[in-house]
């Protein structure tokens, strides 16, 4: 017996090369077929688009959410000093790189925004005069987008960052640099946990103008994380798939996103749940409006799904070393979390547009499918231009190497 | 005697060392390393553990208790109306089913890995081995012990001299009576 075999990176393809046009190719297409699609059923439900607005709002907060997850996983690993990260870490980076991108895809909600968000039209239906002229200041278009310009600049200025000093390192082998990524992390955790509570608030939470959780944020942000690292573990496989990265990737590799989806599966629970016990002990009216209308007609069922099928289905699911280094359960899992945290996004969403039945359908669906299409174009695109692989961080040969003890 | 010992310098030695051990069909052995050594579980041929099945056992009997006690007690022995609630509102009980579950779990994980590896035991022949001291700063042992089956004084002495190691020696199972009159 010699020691274990430390794979090579010139044992497999490292570079996504013609597929990233293939796919940036596809990608557009769908996107711009599934958009045509939408608007087309939008316009003839004749209601301002405001059905099509609710729809593309969900999809585009699933896709958020996903390259949010990614943003704040590049600063964990390197405040921890995480080794057995490195050699996926540059499809997280690419996938935070969607992050400038997806402010265009939020254009069709700003340029619909009295249809969407009540606070922005002239007579709230849901607000006393006095609450709407109270939270004026806050809720008001203009002060809206300054604040999504902002999300998205210091978004883009983070994923940039990593983005571009990895790059380098691949050119240059500086080790220096990584230490450079390791000091700016702990501020980049800040600036993250600030933006992404604002923008859950904003997008989410103010659909609702007369409700409010200060929990709401890290809500969000769990169910994002959850599905970042389902997503990350099917775009790993769907490269391996392909002949990349083999045996770069390995099963302690897939251990570590299935230990990393249980674990933050039962954090969003426990956080759902938080926010649920709160106001089901305090019974006030005003708190407890939003869960009644997702309890009735419907959407009940939606929460029960979610319960069910997003904390306890997983979470005994992915319970087992078996299942997380078992590949097949392992997508499948991934998938599953998938889907409930779209379900999740549409049953925080939705009922605000329908709130006496779930308007579940094709429209939904291509919504889907168009902000689908263009993100992986965007990561496709960007996933071709530099190796897959940080090829010379000093901490690859340790994550080529790493074991679960 | 408790069993023969074999002494390594380095680790790589080692490992390929318990591999051949495993091979040879003993059961009653073990290594003994300053660090853990990749690749050494699969060298030694060590299976995966039931604990897993009891902390999930220990799991759900701390969920069950939970809810059972907090229906007895609020619903049932002393029924008592809270701010309007229903005597038993599952999410009341959550937390509490939470807590348990969890401390439930610890416990059967903790005490189980005391049982299974036979804890606590306040002493061990291993100890007494003079060489064996160097186990924890910069040499690697393989213990066979005498009463595995397949142990035979000649051929295991054989086997471990064969394994590339620096020395093989005899562990005695009794304290040395240097130590009697401290």
């Amino acid at each position: 017996m010699t020691e274990p075999q430390i794979p090579k990176l010139t044992d497999t393809l490292i570079e996504l090369g013609g597929l990233g046009t293939r796919l940036w190719r596809g990608g557009l297409i769908v996107g711009l077929a599934a958009l045509a699609g939408a608007l087309a059923l939008g316009l003839a439900a004749g209601d301002h688009l405001r059905h099509f607005s609710f729809s593309w709002l969900v999809s585009f907060a699933f896709f958020l959410s996903l390259s949010l997850g990614a943003l704040v996983f590049l600063p964990i690993q390197f405040v921890t000093r995480a080794s057995w990260s490195v050699v996926i870490r540059r499809l997280v980076e690419v996938m935070a790189m969607a992050l400038p991108f997806l402010a265009l895809l939020l254009l069709p909600v700003l340029l619909n925004l009295r249809q969407v968000y009540e606070w922005a039209s002239p007579q709230p239906q849901h607000l006393t005069p006095e609450l709407a002229a109270h939270k004026a200041p806050f809720l008001n278009p203009v002060f809206f987008v300054v604040r999504w310009v902002v999300n998205f600049a210091i978004w883009t200025w983070l994923a940039l960052f990593y983005w571009r000093t990895s790059r380098r390192q691949d050119r240059t082998g500086d080790q220096a640099l990584t230490l450079r990524m390791v000091n700016r992390s702990g501020p980049a955790l800040i600036l993250f946990a600030l933006t992404c509570s604002l923008a859950a608030m904003d997008l989410l939470m103010t659909l609702d103008p007369a409700w409010f959780s200060t929990i709401f944020g890290v809500y969000f942000f769990a169910g994002g994380f959850v599905a970042f690292h389902a997503a990350l573990t099917l775009i790993t496989m769907g490269l391996q798939r392909t002949g990349r990265l083999q045996r770069l990737v390995s099963a302690e590799h897939f251990h570590d996103y299935g230990k990393l989806m249980f674990a933050f599966t039962f954090f969003w629970a426990y956080i759902a749940f938080s926010q649920y016990m709160l106001y089901w002990y305090g019974n006030i009216p005003e708190e407890t409006l939003w869960y009644l209308v997702r309890q009735s007609s419907g959407w009940g069922a939606i929460g029960l799904l979610l319960a069910g099928g997003a904390f306890f289905v997983p979470f005994l699911g992915l319970i087992s070393r078996f299942a997380k280094r078992n590949r097949k359960l392992l997508a499948f899992w991934a998938a599953w979390i998938l889907v409930m945290q779209w379900f999740n996004l549409y049953w925080v969403a939705m009922p605000v547009f329908s709130p006496d039945h779930v308007p579940l359908g094709l429209l939904d669906a291509l919504c889907l499918l168009s902000v689908g299409g263009f993100w992986l174009a965007v990561i496709a695109k960007l996933g071709a231009v530099a190796s897959l692989v940080p090829v010379n961080d000093p901490r690859l040969p340790e994550s080529l190497g790493f074991e679960n003890a | 005697m408790h069993g023969l010992v074999v002494e390594f310098d380095d680790p790589r030695r080692l490992v390929a060392a318990c591999a051949k051990v495993r091979e040879a069909g003993y059961r009653r052995w073990d290594a003994h390393t300053p660090f853990p050594i990749h690749g050494m579980d699969a060298a030694m041929g060590i299976r995966g553990t039931r604990l897993p099945w009891l902390v999930l056992a220990g799991g759900a009997a701390g969920l069950g208790a939970a809810l059972l006690m907090i229906w007895w007690m609020n619903a049932m022995d002393y029924p008592l109306n809270i701010s309007g609630k229903p005597l038993f509102g599952l999410p009341a009980a959550i937390p509490v089913a939470f807590e348990l579950t969890v401390l439930f779990s610890a416990f059967a994980a903790f005490l189980g890995m005391w049982i299974a590896n036979g804890l606590p035991r306040l002493h061990h022949p291993l100890l007494q081995h003079e060489p064996f001291r160097r186990a924890t700063s910069d040499r690697f042992f393989i213990v066979i012990e005498s009463t595995d089956p397949r142990f035979d004084p000649q051929a295991t002495r054989a086997l471990l001299a064969s394994l590339g190691g620096l020395a093989v020696t005899e562990v005695q199972e009794q304290i040395h009576e240097e130590g009697a009159g401290r």
